[in-house]
């Protein structure tokens, strides 16, 4: 149920700018929509996004209810070190998402 | 049995209709949620200045639907440890809640920004804000026209 992809290049140069983009598959229910009998729905979003590269944070990403439902982050880093690169989504009820991709770097 | 007139009356109702629901905010919530905007960028900013440049929001100029806007902010900054952007702030004028995404983020970033997709509830300003590692803030603003608003189905709340 809980899915998440993330695109990155395998194999980089030392001190290289590389391009991570990460979507999530979640609703991102605003907690402002009601039902048809009125009742409101309450809210269900991604609070938080980290990406860690070999333990260390370099990006965190605070979302609110206006990101879209399914929600795409893309940034860069700088391959520093061959490695892993760890991506966790945290949200209301409990969600949390861990992903990892390992990197090669020259 | 529906006489000719009675029939062109339910038919002209049913096109007002739809432009009804069409309507922008009241003027009472616009200003209600100008303020939240407010208040929200006091909260990051402090008392400190806002200056403009810098920073850049791209955000189409008309979206057909407000449910789901490619929105990508670049900041200029060499990223070395001396001189980084610290944090980028992005907030909006109408929707309910002001807060859109807040990133922190430094060095190792290699380049400052983002791309996502963000909901927006009607035609408004954007705003995105970059804190650097100076302790200067620098903005940006996008106008955008939604012909199809994130929350129509409670008419624009």
């Amino acid at each position: 149920m809980a899915r998440a992809v993330v695109t990155l290049p395998a194999q980089a140069r030392r001190g290289e700018i590389i391009e991570i983009k990460t979507l999530a598959a979640h609703p991102m229910e605003t907690g402002f929509r009601r039902t048809q009998l009125g009742e409101l729905i309450p809210r269900d979003i991604i609070r938080r996004f980290v990406c860690t590269y070999n333990g260390t944070e370099v990006f965190r990403v605070d979302l609110h209810p206006a990101v879209a439902a399914n929600p795409l982050i893309a940034f860069t880093t700088v391959a520093t070190e061959s490695g892993t690169i760890a991506f966790q989504w945290v949200g209301d009820n409990g969600y949390s998402v861990t992903e990892t991709a390992s990197i090669r770097v020259e | 049995m529906t006489t000719r007139r009675e029939f062109l009356v339910l038919a002209a109702a049913s096109f007002a209709a739809p432009t009804a629901a069409k309507a922008q905010l009241d003027p009472n919530q616009q200003a209600l949620r100008r303020t939240a905007m407010q208040e929200a960028l006091r909260r990051v900013v402090g008392d400190a200045p806002v200056r403009r440049g810098r920073v850049k929001l791209e955000l189409p100029p008309l979206i057909d639907n407000g449910n789901s806007v490619p929105l990508s902010v670049a900041v200029e900054s060499p990223m070395t440890a001396a001189d980084h952007v610290k944090a980028i702030h992005v907030f909006t004028e109408k929707n309910p809640l002001p807060d859109v995404v807040s990133v922190t983020l430094g060095p190792r970033a290699g380049r400052a920004g983002l791309s996502t997709r963000v909901r927006l509830a009607d035609t408004q300003t954007v705003l995105a804000v970059a804190q650097l590692s100076d302790g200067s803030f620098w903005s940006d603003s996008a106008d955008v026209v939604v012909t199809l608003s994130a929350c129509l189905e409670e008419g624009l709340i």
